[in-house]
């Protein structure tokens, strides 16, 4: 079956051409049919060729060559492994749930921007399986500029609001950013080894100097910074919120922010083998994740709530990346997929029935008019801030036990930034749904439960989000269950062999789980008991928590130190360096040549007198020249 | 007679020539100057080459040497001819234009 | 035969062509006479012996200069570029008014015919006489068919340009007097082979008439203003082809016969060609007109060409070669939106357009992909080019590739500002009443789109087309 693998990418592709090409003719209930037809065919190979990996192995399937250089040469092909198999399954799965949803979720649109919307979101899809499946790492930039192309047009689908635009735009480029890191490693990879295929890279990695193997991978890791938001390159995401909510679901939430997760994890043996590297991930993902989670605390948006918290999430698994935990890495970004695409497709519900309001201090006590959207929300909330047995708690405690085993300040900070999310999404759980309706009377009159296209992914996401977890039981509860582990232990393999890790006790990791279990119930507690009146969520902040509500500042800081100074010298090189330096001294020979023929032309008189005069005068002047020369000299003398 | 002659007399005519086209402002006039100037080359050409034709002859009975001054002669007496129809007919014009033939009148080149 | 062919056919059809009188009857045998050579060319590439692809006749005996042709991998694919664009641009400007016609497009088909010369001339003198043959047509072209400032631009282009060509008659001529057999052929050239000490003057004498023409910084102002003035069709040659000759100069003219003087002087080309490229970029990103926006970003596109050229790379080489053709599609497809936009607006400036997306859906979908190929998103011809052109600069020298590589980000801010500005957002009084391209010009860029995913996802024709220059120029001939 591995070999059919292109029919993956393959079906998302021709749905996007039929609803691109056909937008203006097919009707509504076509385009949905088509756009979710071909992500549940797309879904149906993938499992075939998920068991098919599982039973048989890796393959790689090569379709053409891609770029056949003198000096190297890049096939267009694609890895059929652990790995991806996992990641098609995530993508198209929930990609058919989110598609699923959106024929719901956008049937107010126009036909022809509700057929552009399903075919921006099939190529999206397109993309990220091509991200995934590629054999190399050009293949995988095909699809990792194809993401961000299609975050861009999504981001900005209702391109009439020019707010939205310029958030596409910054989503754009601050990805860009990132990708000239990758590009870079690129380069520097086929420089040394003159190939960018994963088994030869990796096969050959003992042949680059530790110097090399360092600036690959954090050039790549700055790759990763810009798709998968991590600091200095985050602020996008929340940005890209702009985008409708079935989009921040699947590209800003599921799919598309964890390529960088993805690329790491799939580059293992590079960053095991660059410490300084791992280092770095690991700081930066910790950083973010403590970062965001604060910024979270006081958002009143229901998508940038969950916009931080994704920021948050994407660091807890760029953490586990930086201490080796890649299982536990890809485990997160399972798990995370699952419930971070149900929140915000609950949001997305809760959003549709109040009538495009985000606003979570105008909400509350949705509980009683929203029975699905409210409960599915809530198993998201439990699984996401951690609580066993459901899914978050497995692969969040993974990360955090292997944090610990490399340097527990790592775990002692990552549990703090954990307690942060129980909090905030317990806020923002509380403010939506509990309580009373703070609404307008016209929103409160039309609160209603979302149809059921939109409450089936729910309910299937729910279900996942609880149960995605037993895939990886720790080998405390009971040895040999992770088979997540085990399923990907040929990708990790050389990794694992490098990498000493030095397990802790049972004894400690029942200890480390109870605690912060513990700690974890006490804060949604709090938090519950905090936010259910909601009495003071209008109040003015002040201090430290006005801070947080605007972000830290940091786009106010970025946009001083960079996007202003960028304009200035934009507009100093156009209208001072071009226009009078550089043009100037153009014209200035221009000018000078221009004064010169008109001082010039004042000999010209115009009188015939004078020319001849002139023309005379000349001659003469030649005449006594020659006289000067002995030969004629002597002629005349003889002639005289 | 000695050569030296007719040099006097044609750079007599010539430098008459050269004053006249320099001081007259009237076309006709000029004009007639410069067929003075003209036909004093055209006197020294003619003497030069009968001088250089006796020399030559007193070797040579039946050399050709030095009659190629004369053949210029015709050619500027012909060149001359076509000259002064073409000049006279450009100062009719020109008096036709502007009912004058001061030269100095005509300075529109000037800009 | 078909080089002869190529110049003939455009260059007869061109005179003729002057005789029409009428509009539409011009129009119609300007794309006929385009169709016509694009046949021949494609024909010939792919269909001909290799014979036929080289011609040698006399010309100037007493000077020593032949009439002789060959083709290639590079000629090859230039004369494609050419053969392609000229009906495409007919195509898409088939329905701008023109006073005089006929004479419009009989000046476009001799600069076609000076074009095809220059790519096919193994002949110095031959080059130098279509060099100039494709740059006076565009000067009548820009400075009859113009916009307001027409005069006083095409002067500069001119004077820019010509310059240039007199500098390199100079390296010509020079050269010309060391050759052993006193001959213009590109051989003799090349086998002449000056010392060392000797190259430096005179590889700067060809070198600024190509870096003109290209343009390089800081030989580029007469470039924006030229672009803005022209009449589209003749921007279109003008950025599309035109610029090419420079590069296309560069490899068969200069660095086969100055390689001590190229390799000297490397470092400051690429220095400035990468200087260049961020200069042009940065000034794009405030432009407030479309022409001039693509005007630049065409010059920062130039200067990653030149600064890979200077590299000695091979794959850098490669690049460079099949970027020469994806450029040119791609900036032809931008001008024809531009053209469309403003012969319908009457406006190219931003702050007057928004909303077109609302109104000319196609015209914006067309724009993106032309867009996206302009800013090298994989996928897109552009992309293939500038990947291996990075390749190349990144073997040279890895510092300078992360500055040049700012350029990519930036491409990316300004291209997405004028999409933005021109298409998103709300209607203006000026865009709400706009309507949708009309049917020539969407045929066009359906062609150009098509061809710019084409050879984005199967590069290798490009790639394999040009292998012979790329392995003669890398082994020093």
């Amino acid at each position: 079956m591995s070999k059919f693998v292109y029919l993956v990418p393959l079906f998302p592709l021709i749905g996007f051409l039929i609803n691109g090409l056909g937008r203006k003719s097919l009707s509504k209930s076509m385009i949905s049919v088509i756009g979710c037809g071909v992500m549940l065919a797309s879904f149906v190979v993938s499992l075939l060729v998920f068991f098919d990996v599982k039973a048989n192995g890796a393959t790689t399937v090569e379709l053409f060559s891609f770029i056949r250089s003198a000096d190297f040469q890049i096939p267009f092909a694609f890895q059929v492994d652990q790995l991806s198999s996992l990641f098609l399954l995530i993508i198209t799965g929930i990609g058919f749930l989110i598609h699923l949803y959106s024929a719901a979720y956008m049937h107010e649109e126009e036909e022809q921007h509700f057929g552009r919307y399903f075919a921006y979101l099939n190529l999206f899809v397109f993309s990220m399986l091509l991200l995934v499946l590629g054999a190399n790492y050009v293949i995988m930039f095909i699809g990792w500029e194809g993401v961000g192309l299609c975050s861009y047009l999504l981001i900005g689908y209702w391109f009439k609001n020019d707010q939205y635009n310029y958030a596409a735009k910054k989503a754009f480029v601050m990805n860009r950013i990132g990708d000239l890191g990758f590009l870079l490693a690129v380069f520097w990879l086929l420089f040394k080894l003159g190939t960018v295929t994963y088994g030869d890279v990796f096969s050959r990695v003992s042949e680059l100097s530790s110097f090399d193997i360092t600036a690959i991978t954090i050039l790549l890791f700055v790759g990763a910074m810009g798709k998968s938001a991590q600091i200095p390159l985050y602020t996008w995401l929340p940005d890209a919120m702009a985008g409708p909510t079935p989009v921040s679901a699947l590209i800003h939430a599921a799919t598309m922010v964890t390529a960088g997760i993805y690329m790491i994890a799939r580059s293992n043996i590079l960053y095991t083998m660059a410490p300084v590297s791992q280092a770095l991930v690991a700081i930066v993902g910790l950083a973010t994740a403590i970062f965001a989670a604060t910024i979270a605390l006081k958002q009143n948006d229901i998508k940038k709530v969950l916009a931080y918290s994704t920021v948050s999430q994407l660091g807890y698994m760029f953490l586990g990346l930086g201490v080796g935990a890649y299982t536990g890495a890809v485990f997160h970004v399972m798990t995370h997929a699952f419930f971070k695409a149900l929140l915000f497709l609950g949001a997305g519900s809760v959003i549709h029935a109040m009538h495009h309001e985000q606003d979570i201090r105008k909400m509350g006590g949705l509980k009683k008019h929203m029975p699905i959207t409210h409960i599915t929300f809530l198993l998201a909330c439990l699984a996401i801030a951690g609580i066993p047995p459901f899914s978050g708690f497995f692969s969040k405690d993974e990360i955090l036990m292997a944090a610990f085993s490399a340097n527990p300040l790592y775990y002692y900070i990552g549990l703090v930034g954990a307690l942060m999310t129980a909090f905030y999404m317990f806020r923002l759980y509380s403010l939506t749904f509990l309580g009373s309706f703070r609404g307008t009377h016209e929103q409160a009159h039309h609160l209603h439960e979302s149809p059921s296209p939109m409450t089936i992914p729910l309910i299937v996401l729910a279900v996942l989000s609880v149960l995605g977890g037993f895939v990886g039981i720790p080998e405390v509860f009971a040895s040999d269950a992770h088979s997540l582990e085990n399923f990907l232990a040929p990708i990790f393999a050389e990794s694992n062999k490098l990498a000493h890790a030095h397990h802790l006790t049972h004894s400690q990791e029942y200890i480390m789980m109870g605690v912060s279990t513990a700690l974890i119930i006490g804060v949604i507690i709090f938090a519950v008991t905090k936010f259910k009146k909601a009495a003071d969520v209008n109040d003015e902040n002040t201090g430290v928590a006005k801070v947080l509500e605007n972000k830290w500042y940091v786009d106010e800081l970025y946009d001083n130190i960079i996007v202003k100074p960028l304009h200035l010298l934009s507009v100093f090189l156009k209208n001072i360096l071009e226009k009078n330096i550089i043009d100037g001294v153009v014209n200035g020979v221009g000018k000078l040549v221009g004064y010169g023929s008109r001082q010039l032309r004042l000999l010209q008189s115009g009188q015939v007198g004078n020319y001849i005069l002139v023309m005379v005068m000349v001659m003469v002047i030649f005449v006594l020249i020659w006289f000067n020369d002995i030969t004629i000299m002597n002629f005349l003398k003889k002639l005289f | 007679m000695p050569i030296q002659y007719y040099i006097y007399l044609s750079l007599a005519l010539f430098s008459i020539g050269i004053i006249g086209v320099l001081t007259r402002r009237n076309a006709i006039i000029v004009f007639m100057c410069i067929e003075l100037m003209l036909n004093a080359v055209n006197l020294l050409l003619v003497a030069f080459s009968k001088m250089h034709h006796g020399t030559a002859l007193a070797t040579d009975a039946a050399t050709t040497a030095g009659i190629d001054g004369q053949l210029f002669v015709f050619f500027i007496m012909v060149v001359a001819a076509a000259e002064v129809s073409v000049g006279l007919a450009i100062i009719v014009m020109m008096y036709r234009n502007i009912h004058s033939v001061d030269i100095n009148f005509l300075n529109r080149l000037k800009n | 035969m078909i080089p002869v062919l190529l110049i003939l056919l455009p260059l007869l059809t061109g005179i003729i062509s002057f005789f029409i009188k009428e509009e539409n009857a011009a129009k119609g045998w300007g794309l006929l006479s385009a169709v016509l050579t694009l046949t021949v060319a494609v024909a010939g590439i792919y269909f001909y012996p290799a014979a036929q692809l080289s011609f040698d006749s006399a010309w100037l005996p007493s000077l020593g200069s032949r009439f002789t042709m060959s083709m290639d991998g590079m000629s090859k694919m230039l004369v494609l570029l050419t053969a392609i664009s000229f009906p495409l641009i007919f195509i898409a400007t088939y329905k701008n008014q023109y006073r005089n016609a006929g004479s419009f497009y009989a000046l476009m088909l001799l600069t076609q015919a000076g074009l095809m010369g220059v790519f096919v001339a193994n002949d110095a003198l031959l080059f130098y006489f279509f060099w100039e043959l494709a740059l006076i047509p565009v000067y009548f072209l820009c400075s009859l068919w113009g916009g307001e400032k027409r005069i006083a631009v095409t002067f500069k282009f001119f004077i820019y340009t010509f310059i240039g060509s007199l500098m390199m008659l100079a390296g010509i001529l020079y050269m010309y007097f060391q050759t052993t057999d006193h001959s213009f052929a590109w051989q003799s050239f090349y086998s002449v082979q000056l010392a060392p000490e000797k190259q430096s003057w005179v590889f700067w004498l060809f070198f600024i008439a190509f870096a003109i023409k290209m343009p390089i910084f800081p030989f580029h102002t007469w470039q924006p203003d030229a672009y803005e003035q022209s009449p589209t069709a003749t921007t279109m040659v003008l950025s599309g082809i035109m610029v090419k000759m420079g590069i296309f100069a560069v490899i068969k003219w200069l660095l086969p016969f100055f390689p001590a003087a190229s390799a000297q002087f490397a470092q400051w080309i690429i220095l400035l060609s990468v200087i260049g490229m961020l200069y042009a970029s940065l000034i794009a990103i405030r432009q407030d007109d479309i022409k001039r926006l693509i005007a630049y970003s065409s010059i920062a596109h130039i200067g990653l060409m030149s600064a890979t050229l200077f590299t000695g790379s091979r794959v850098g080489l490669e690049g460079v070669m099949i970027q020469m053709f994806n450029h040119g599609i791609n900036v032809i497809g931008l001008w024809i939106v531009a053209d469309a936009i403003e012969q319908q607006l009457g406006t190219r400036k931003f702050s007057e357009l928004g909303g077109l997306a609302q109104k000319a859906p196609s015209l914006a979908i067309l724009l993106l992909v032309m867009a996206f190929a302009n800013i090298a998103l994989p996928l897109t011809n552009a992309f293939i080019g500038e990947f291996l052109m990075f390749n190349g600069l990144f073997h040279y020298n890895i510092w300078i590739t992360a500055v040049a590589g700012i350029s990519i980000i930036l491409a990316a801010v300004y291209t997405l500002n004028m999409v933005q500005k021109v298409f998103y957002g709300n209607t203006t009084t000026l865009t709400s009443n706009a309507t949708d391209i009309s049917g020539n010009i969407r045929i066009a860029l359906v062609i150009l789109v098509v061809l710019v995913i084409a050879l984005g996802v199967y590069p290798q024709p490009m790639i394999d087309l040009t292998k012979d220059t790329v392995g003669a120029t890398m082994a020093g001939k």
